[in-house]
C-alpha cells in the first residue's frame, strides 16, 4: 500500500491537517475527516453532482480528485455556504422558497453548483439555467423548483430578473 | 386588528419544516452514521448471468489486513429464520432463501461473498484478493420465451413460471362475436429502474447480552424493516429497533429489506460488531430491483360510434431472478386494473410472471401502471384505426358523475367522488386542444412533426388491505407546549413532517412550527410511506390524535379559566374565552398543569397530554389525474423534444399544493425518463449493459419541461376529504409522451408500440414507414 501523504486543506475556513493515502477520494476525505456529511455520494463516477464543492472557487466533483489533489487548497462545501446559523445564503433560501427540494440528498450538490452557476453567470435565461444545472440530477422534483429557486436566487443576488 | 378566527394552514403552501438541516448540508442519512467500531461491508459479485462457483477459496482476502470475515454462503443461509414480509401470504412460491449465492449465480450482480473490513476501501481490495471460478451455464434472458426455457432460474421452484391467473368472461367472448370491429396490439415496457439518488444502505449494532439488534436504515417502512428483521434473525419484534432518519428517495425501492440488508443484519449478530453497507451506484443499477418490464396484449370490441364493448387482456411480466420483496407478480393487479376511467364492459384476462436470469423486480412508483401505459396507447390506436379523434373517443367512453358509483367487471369499485371527464376536459383545455390541432396541421404541411398525448387514469391510492389498513398517531403535548407526534410513516420527500404538522395545526389551534414529527423506533405499527397512502392514512391518524387531544386541553383549559369548554377557542397556542380575549390560557400551561400540577386538574381527569389514534382506512380511496403532452419529433436525428405538459389532477382537497404539484412533477419527469431515455438494458447473454449513469440515462433538467398544473377538487369522503397523488404523475407520463411521439409520426404510416422512443428507435421506425 502506497505512504500516507500529508496534507493540508482550508476546509470552510478552517484548517484540515491529515496523513491520507493517496487513493483516498476528496469527498471521503471531507466526509470521514473534516466531518462534512453534507457532501454526498450518488454516483461515485462524475455524473449526479452530488459531491458538488467549490475548490478555490471552482465547482468540481470531490468523488473524481483525490484528497493529495486538494493540498493547500480552499473547499467550501453546503456547509460552509450559510451566513450564520439564523441567515441562509440566497440559493438555499431560494430552494426552500420554491420547493427545490424533496428527500434532499441532491441538494448539496445542486446549491454549490447554483451558487457557482450565478458567480459566472448572474442573470441568466431559463435556458440558461436549464443547462446550467443539466450536470445535476434530480429524481424527486422534476426539476421545477430547481429552476424556479435558481430564477429567484438570480434576482436576490443582484442580478436583474427577467 | 388581530384576527379573530384561527390561522387555517391545510390547502396552503406551507414552506417545509424539513428545509433549513437539508438545505445547509446538516440531513441525517444512513452513511452519516458512525458507530464506534464499526466495520465496513462489501459483496463479491456474479459476472456470469447463469453459472456454477466450482472454485472458491478465501483465504487470501481473509489474511489481508484490516479485513475482520469474510462469509460465504454456507456461514450466513443457514442462520435464516423466515424472510416474509407482511404483504405477503407466508407460502407463496419464492425464490430460495439464499442471502448470499450458493454453489451457482444466478444473475450479473448476484452477491456470492461478503466481506468485512476496517474500510470500504480494504473490503474491496479484499474482493479482488478472491479465488472463484465459475462453469457459465446457458441463462433464461429473453422473458417471452422463459417459462418454455429448458433451462431453471431456480431450480428449487421446479418452473420458470410461477405465477399465472386467468379470468375468463363468457360475455367478453360474446361481445367480441357481435362488435363491429376488434382491434388488437401487443404493448411492450421496457426494463427500468427506481434510482433513488441515495442507494440503499444499513448500519447495523448487535448488543449480545441485550439480544438486541439495533439499525439505521435507509428505508420507507421502518416498521416492516424491523418485523422483516426480526423474523428474518428469529428474534422478538421489540429486540429489533428500527431508527429513522433522513432517506433520499425511494419509490418503492425501500419497502421491502433486499438479500444485502438481510445479510448485514445476520453478519452483525455473528461478529458482535457495528457493520455498515452502503451500495454504490453500480450495485444499485445492477442489483437493487429493477421494473417495468412486461407486456400486454390488448384486444378491445368497439361499435360503430366507437363504444368500448369489451375487452381481452393478456399479461406477461418479467420478475427476474430475486424479486425485491419476495414472490412479486403484480400482473394481475395490471389486467385488474384495466377499465379504469372508462365503461370498458367485460372483460377478460389472463397474467403470467416469469423468472429471467436478470435483477429480480421491485415496486416501481405505479408498480401496476402497465394498466395505463397498454390502455392509454391501445384507445390512441383504436381512435386512429376507426378513425375518430383521440379526445373525442375519450369523451365518448369515459366515466360521467350519472355513472357512479360504478362497477367494472374485473371487481373495482369507483366511489361518488372520482372526476375522469373533469381532468380530460381541464387538460384539453389548458392545452388547448383545438387549436393545437390547426397548428399540427400547418407545421406538417412545413415538413416539422408535432404530436399530442394524452393519458387519463384512475389511480387506486392509500390501499387498505391487510398490513396497509391502518395509521397510528402519537401525539403529546409536552411539558413547555411543543407538541411532538409520533408516526409509523417513512416520509422520504413527500414532506410529511410539514404535511402531518399543518394538520395538528388545525385541530389543535397551533402553528405547524409547534408540531415535530418522530418516525421509526417510538412510534406505533404502520406500513410506512409508499403506495400513495400518506396523506389519507396517515392524516387520518394525525388528524384523530389531534382532534382527542384538543378535548382534552379544552376542557383543562375550561378549568383553570373558569369557563365553559364550548366558549373557548384556540388560536396560535393561546386558549382563549370568545369575545374576551384577556381571559386566556397558553398551551404550556395547559400542559404544565397536565403534568406538574395535577392537582389543579379537573377531578377525575387522568394526568399528562398524551393521546393516541389510529385510523383505519376504506379498501382504496381513488384518485384521477389527465396529463396531455406535445412534443416535436426531428425527422433527422429522431430527437423528441418536448414542448409542452399539463396535468389536470383530483387528489381531493389538497394539504399543500406546493408538496402535490412537486409530486405530480417529480413523478412525470420519471415517466418521461422511462419514455424516452432510461433503459436498464442487457445483451443476450445476459450482461447488463447499463451500469452507470453514462449508459442509464436519468432526466436532467434540460429534458424535463416547465409543468403546467390544473386541479379538480372533488374531495374524497376520508376525513379531510383527500386522496393519494403520490404515484400518478409516473403512471400518466409514459402513455401520454408515447402519444405524444406516435402522433408526430403519424404522417409516416408508422405505429410504435415498444418504448424507448429513444433517437434510434425513432430512426428506425421513421425508416421502417411508407410515407
Amino acid at each position: 500500500m502506497a505512504e500516507a501523504v500529508a496534507i493540508s486543506v482550508k476546509v470552510n475556513g478552517r484548517l484540515q491537517q491529515g496523513l491520507v493515502e493517496p487513493r483516498l477520494t476528496l469527498a471521503d476525505f471531507l466526509r470521514e475527516k473534516a466531518l462534512c456529511t453534507g457532501v454526498h455520494l450518488g454516483c461515485e463516477h462524475g455524473v449526479c453532482g452530488t459531491c458538488t464543492i467549490l475548490l478555490d472557487g471552482q465547482a468540481v466533483r470531490s468523488c473524481l480528485m483525490f484528497a493529495v489533489q486538494a493540498n493547500q487548497a480552499e473547499v467550501t462545501t453546503v456547509e460552509g455556504l450559510a451566513l450564520n446559523e439564523d441567515t441562509l445564503h440566497p440559493v438555499q433560501q431560494a430552494f426552500s422558497d420554491c420547493h427545490g427540494l424533496q428527500c434532499g440528498f441532491c441538494t448539496p450538490g445542486f446549491v454549490i453548483s447554483v451558487a457557482a452557476f450565478l458567480e459566472a453567470n448572474p442573470d441568466p435565461t431559463d435556458e440558461e439555467i436549464r443547462h446550467g444545472i443539466s450536470g445535476n440530477l434530480c429524481r424527486c422534483t422534476g426539476y421545477q423548483g430547481i429552476v424556479a429557486a435558481t430564477r429567484q436566487a438570480a434576482a436576490t443576488m443582484g442580478g436583474k430578473s427577467r | 386588528m388581530s384576527p379573530t378566527t384561527a390561522a387555517r394552514y391545510v390547502g396552503q403552501s406551507v414552506k417545509r419544516l424539513e428545509d433549513p438541516r437539508l438545505v445547509t448540508g446538516h440531513g441525517r442519512y444512513v452513511d452519516d452514521v458512525v458507530l464506534a467500531g464499526m466495520l465496513h461491508v462489501a459483496f463479491a459479485r456474479s459476472d456470469l448471468a447463469r453459472g456454477t462457483i466450482t472454485h472458491l477459496d478465501t483465504s487470501a482476502a481473509a489474511a489481508l489486513d484490516g479485513v475482520r470475515a469474510v462469509f460465504v454462503a454456507s456461514d450466513l443461509n443457514p442462520q435464516v429464520d423466515s424472510l416474509r414480509a407482511s404483504m405477503f401470504p407466508p407460502h407463496a412460491p419464492a425464490p430460495p432463501p439464499n442471502l448470499l449465492a450458493d454453489k451457482d449465480v444466478r444473475f450479473v450482480g448476484d452477491p456470492y461473498v461478503m466481506v468485512v473490513a476496517e474500510s470500504r476501501y480494504i473490503a474491496e481490495d479484499a474482493i479482488e484478493l478472491l479465488d472463484v471460478e465459475f462453469e457459465p451455464l446457458e441463462p433464461v434472458v429473453d422473458y417471452e420465451t422463459a417459462a418454455d426455457a429448458s433451462a431453471l432460474v431456480h431450480p428449487e421452484l421446479e418452473t420458470n413460471l410461477p405465477n399465472q391467473m386467468q379470468v375468463p368472461n363468457p360475455e367478453q367472448t360474446e361481445a367480441f362475436a357481435g362488435a363491429a370491429q376488434v382491434i388488437t396490439e401487443t404493448w411492450y415496457q421496457h426494463r427500468q429502474t427506481n434510482v433513488p439518488m441515495e442507494t440503499r444502505g444499513i448500519v447495523a449494532s448487535w448488543q449480545p447480552h441485550a439480544g438486541v439488534m439495533e439499525v439505521w436504515a435507509s428505508t420507507q417502512s421502518p416498521h416492516e424493516l424491523q418485523l422483516m428483521g426480526a423474523r428474518t434473525l428469529g428474534i422478538g419484534e421489540h429486540k429489533m429497533v428500527v431508527h429513522f432518519g433522513d432517506v433520499g428517495g425511494a419509490f418503492g425501492q425501500k419497502v421491502f429489506l433486499g438479500r444485502e440488508d438481510r445479510a448485514v443484519l445476520v453478519a452483525a449478530k455473528l461478529l458482535g460488531r457495528p457493520l455498515k453497507w452502503i451500495e454504490d451506484r453500480r450495485e444499485n443499477l445492477l442489483a437493487a430491483n429493477h421494473a417495468r418490464i412486461e407486456q400486454m396484449t390488448v384486444s378491445i370490441a368497439v361499435d360503430e360510434d366507437g363504444k368500448f364493448l369489451a375487452a381481452n387482456l393478456d399479461q406477461l411480466q418479467d420478475d427476474g431472478a430475486y424479486p425485491l420483496g419476495g414472490p412479486a407478480g403484480l400482473g394481475a393487479m395490471s389486467t385488474t386494473l384495466f377499465p379504469g376511467p372508462y365503461r370498458m364492459g367485460p372483460v377478460s384476462w389472463q397474467a403470467r410472471t416469469v423468472h429471467t436470469n436478470t435483477c429480480g423486480r421491485g415496486a416501481y412508483r405505479g408498480p401496476w401502471q402497465m394498466e395505463s401505459v397498454a390502455r392509454e396507447q391501445m384507445i390512441d390506436r383504436v381512435a386512429s384505426e376507426i378513425g375518430i379523434d383521440p379526445l373525442e373517443l375519450r369523451r365518448r367512453n369515459v366515466l360521467k358523475p350519472e355513472d357512479l358509483p360504478y362497477q367494472t367487471s374485473t371487481g373495482l369499485s369507483f366511489e361518488t367522488t372520482i372526476s375522469p371527464d373533469q381532468t380530460l376536459d381541464q387538460a384539453a383545455e389548458i392545452i388547448g386542444y383545438e387549436d393545437f390541432r390547426v397548428e399540427q396541421a400547418k407545421a406538417r404541411e412545413r415538413g416539422r412533426y408535432l404530436g399530442l398525448g394524452i393519458a387519463l387514469y384512475i389511480e387506486p391510492t392509500s390501499m387498505g388491505m391487510g398490513p396497509l389498513g391502518t395509521e397510528s398517531a402519537m401525539l403529546r403535548v409536552e411539558v413547555d407546549g411543543h407538541i411532538n407526534l409520533f408516526m409509523g410513516t417513512g416520509s422520504h420527500g413527500q414532506s410529511l413532517e410539514t404535511t402531518m404538522a399543518q394538520l395538528v395545526a388545525d385541530e389543535l389551534g397551533v402553528c405547524p412550527e409547534d408540531v415535530s414529527l418522530h418516525q421509526g423506533h417510538g412510534s406505533g405499527y404502520g406500513f410506512g410511506t409508499g403506495g400513495s397512502r400518506s396523506a389519507v392514512i396517515a392524516g387520518g391518524a394525525a388528524r384523530a390524535a389531534a382532534s382527542g387531544m384538543r378535548e382534552k386541553v379544552i376542557a383543562i383549559a375550561a378549568h383553570l379559566l373558569e369557563a365553559s369548554a364550548g366558549d373557548l377557542e384556540v388560536t396560535d397556542g393561546v386558549i382563549s374565552v370568545k369575545g374576551t380575549p384577556s381571559a386566556q390560557v397558553t398551551m404550556a400551561q395547559v400542559a404544565a398543569t397536565a403534568y406538574q400540577n395535577s392537582d389543579a386538574l379537573p377531578e377525575g381527569m387522568e394526568a399528562g397530554l398524551e393521546f393516541t389514534a389510529r385510523f383505519k382506512t376504506p379498501p382504496v380511496t381513488h384518485s384521477n389525474a389527465c396529463h396531455i403532452c406535445t412534443c416535436e419529433v426531428d425527422p433527422g436525428t429522431g430527437k423528441v423534444t418536448l414542448l409542452r405538459y399539463v396535468v389536470s389532477e383530483d387528489c381531493g382537497n389538497m394539504i399543500n399544493p406546493m408538496v402535490v404539484h412537486g409530486q405530480v412533477a417529480g413523478g412525470v419527469a420519471q415517466g418521461i425518463g422511462g419514455a424516452l431515455y432510461e433503459h436498464a438494458v442487457y445483451d443476450e447473454n445476459g450482461n447488463p449493459l447499463a451500469s452507470t449513469f453514462l449508459d442509464y440515462l436519468v432526466p436532467t433538467a434540460a429534458e424535463v419541461p416547465e409543468i403546467e398544473h390544473g386541479n379538480v377538487v372533488v374531495p374524497s369522503d376520508t376525513p379531510g376529504g383527500h386522496k393519494g397523488t403520490g404515484e400518478g404523475g409516473a403512471i400518466g407520463a409514459p402513455p401520454a409522451v408515447f402519444n405524444a411521439v406516435a402522433d408526430a409520426l403519424a404522417p409516416f404510416g408508422v405505429y410504435p408500440n415498444r418504448q424507448p422512443l429513444d433517437p434510434n428507435a425513432v430512426l428506425s421506425l421513421i425508416a421502417s414507414g411508407a410515407k
